[in-house]
């Protein structure tokens, strides 16, 4: 760790990367940054941005079910209750009724709530607030090392599903016609998406991880013209706003994760207003 | 059936078909030959268990029955390739999706967002004259017209080669100019590739002028033949002109 350490002193001989917590942070959210750009693109294509909403508030019920069952580690109950919450939301979007949309908030209510319930009993919330609003500063290098992992396997699983993904948010018809196991890969990709949500969330927070995950794509949707382009522009503009964020909430003393998503959210107003005809 | 044949050498065989939905029979005992080099229309009246039959063709519903190729050897392959052309492409049309990256879904397990290689950009651009659309390679897919993105579809179905293409009438709610274009296609496709061609439409013109079968159902097979055949049968005037003499 103190090679790399040493590796962003001597490149970045700026005020803020004298501390070990910044260092840690930048660390989180060049990791965090391209791969909510990539999974990005393909959660906006098959329209799963409530989807995504809704499985980062499951993650409030994920934290109080590891404590009612005493797992000690809360990140593994928060998986897990992402995963199942990912696959459940996914059937119910599937089913294609009108009513899919209310049943998915219905669900990302529930979770608040059984969430906000179990860990405020007692008056003892505040120490889960973080949860919230996350906080980058505090990660620490295993951490950074699951999230790197992560990214790798997730690179790794997203090169074999990319092409059946993309057809699939054409036309589902049309990639079943061709074969393609439509249900698989979409829960697949829910799953993926629901371990990265969740293992970033303690960083990133359950009211601005949705931001990270779908501005970034929505971004690049405004002027990009093929997939290529698209996934470039995403992974680009989440890596200088997660970075340029970073930076900025240091020198200015702001949260950083909503530093973070106001530089997306600029970029994403620009690029709307002078997006393609 | 009639035995003129393109090349007359290769056939499809559908043996049997039968859907069930619950207790409704949807289709029963559907039977027919499609042959190689030529262009079989499916009519029938609304309900009549078209789509179903494409469907059961595709594999996309549980159904009884079998679908079998018959190579000119005698050989009999059980999965056979199909290209597919559906009614009616619906998709998000502000996505960020290329004609070139459409094109090249089918042909590459690596993601198509990647650098393409050579080979594959020239075999796609070959695909894409043989329908008419090499200028619209990397044009978004949303920005095609309807008869465009039919001859787009149309190209990626021929990919790899099938044994059967199916065409839910493929043009249906496309211009004049944008209908004719592509059934010079197809018309083309018959003459220079190994293909049987099945098709779902509703226009009787376009039947008369473009297929040389045609099989009238409703449920099951009422009448086969070639167009003249089926549009003087009784059959044909009960299923379409009931009651209007």
């Amino acid at each position: 760790m103190s090679f790399i350490y040493n590796i962003i002193e001597s490149v970045l001989p700026f005020a803020w990367a004298d501390y070990k917590f910044m260092k840690n942070a930048l660390l989180a959210i060049v990791i965090i940054a391209p791969l909510m750009g990539v999974l990005g693109t393909m959660a906006v294509n098959n329209k799963m941005a409530f989807f995504s909403d809704a499985l980062g508030h499951s993650a409030l019920t994920g934290v109080a079910l590891g404590i009612l069952l005493g797992i000690k580690n809360e990140m593994i109950s928060l998986v897990a209750f992402g995963v199942l919450s990912a696959l459940l939301i996914t059937r119910v979007k599937n089913k294609g009724n009108a009513s899919s949309d209310t049943v998915i908030s219905v669900f990302s209510s529930v979770a608040i709530a059984v969430g906000l319930l179990v860990l405020s009993y007692g008056g003892g919330f505040s120490k889960y607030s973080a949860y919230l609003v996350g906080d980058i500063l505090s990660v620490t290098p295993s951490e950074i090392l699951c999230l790197f992992i992560t990214l790798i396997i997730v690179l790794v699983i997203w090169a074999f599903i990319y092409n059946k993904l993309l057809l699939i948010s054409i036309n589902k018809e049309l990639a079943a016609s061709r074969g393609v196991k439509t249900v698989l890969y979409e829960n697949v990709f829910s799953v993926v998406v629901a371990v990265v949500v969740m293992l970033s969330i303690k960083s990133v927070g359950i009211l601005l991880i949705n931001s990270l995950l779908i501005l970034p794509a929505a971004t690049a949707r405004n002027i990009a013209k093929n997939s290529r382009t698209y996934l470039a522009l995403s992974v680009v503009t989440s890596l200088v706003c997660g970075v340029g964020g970073l930076i900025t909430s240091f020198y200015v003393d702001t949260s950083a994760g909503a530093s973070i998503v106001m530089a997306l959210a600029l970029v994403f107003f620009v690029t709307y207003i002078v997006r393609k005809k | 059936m009639s035995s003129e044949n393109g090349c007359g050498l290769c056939k499809i065989s559908v043996k049997d078909i039968g859907v069930k939905k619950g207790k409704d029979v949807l289709l029963s005992s559907v039977s027919f030959e499609l042959f190689c080099g030529q262009l079989t229309a499916l009519i029938g009246v609304n309900g009549a268990g078209k789509t179903t039959l494409l469907k059961s063709i595709l594999n996309e519903i549980k159904h009884d029955g079998t679908v079998l190729f018959e190579s000119h050897h005698g050989e009999k392959i059980e999965n056979i390739t199909i290209g597919y052309v559906p009614q009616h492409l619906d998709f998000d049309r502000s996505a960020p999706i290329s004609v070139e990256d459409f094109m090249l879904i089918g042909r590459t397990s690596s993601p198509v967002c990647f650098k393409k290689d050579k080979k594959q950009s020239k075999a796609i651009d070959e695909a894409l004259s043989m329908v008419g659309c090499l200028e619209l390679k990397q044009k978004t897919l949303g920005m095609l017209s309807g008869g465009e993105i039919q001859r787009v579809m149309l190209a990626s179905a021929l990919y790899p080669l099938p044994e059967l293409l199916i065409l839910d009438e493929p043009v249906s709610g496309v211009d004049a100019k944008g209908s004719e274009k592509f059934y010079e296609v197809i018309s083309d496709l018959k003459k220079n590739y190994h293909i049987a061609i099945a098709m779902v439409s509703h226009d009787f013109g376009i039947v008369k002028e473009y297929a040389d079968n045609v099989i009238l159902i409703n449920k099951s097979v009422l009448k086969s033949g070639s167009v003249d055949d089926v549009f003087s049968s009784s059959e044909f005037k009960e299923s379409f002109f009931y009651g209007l003499d």
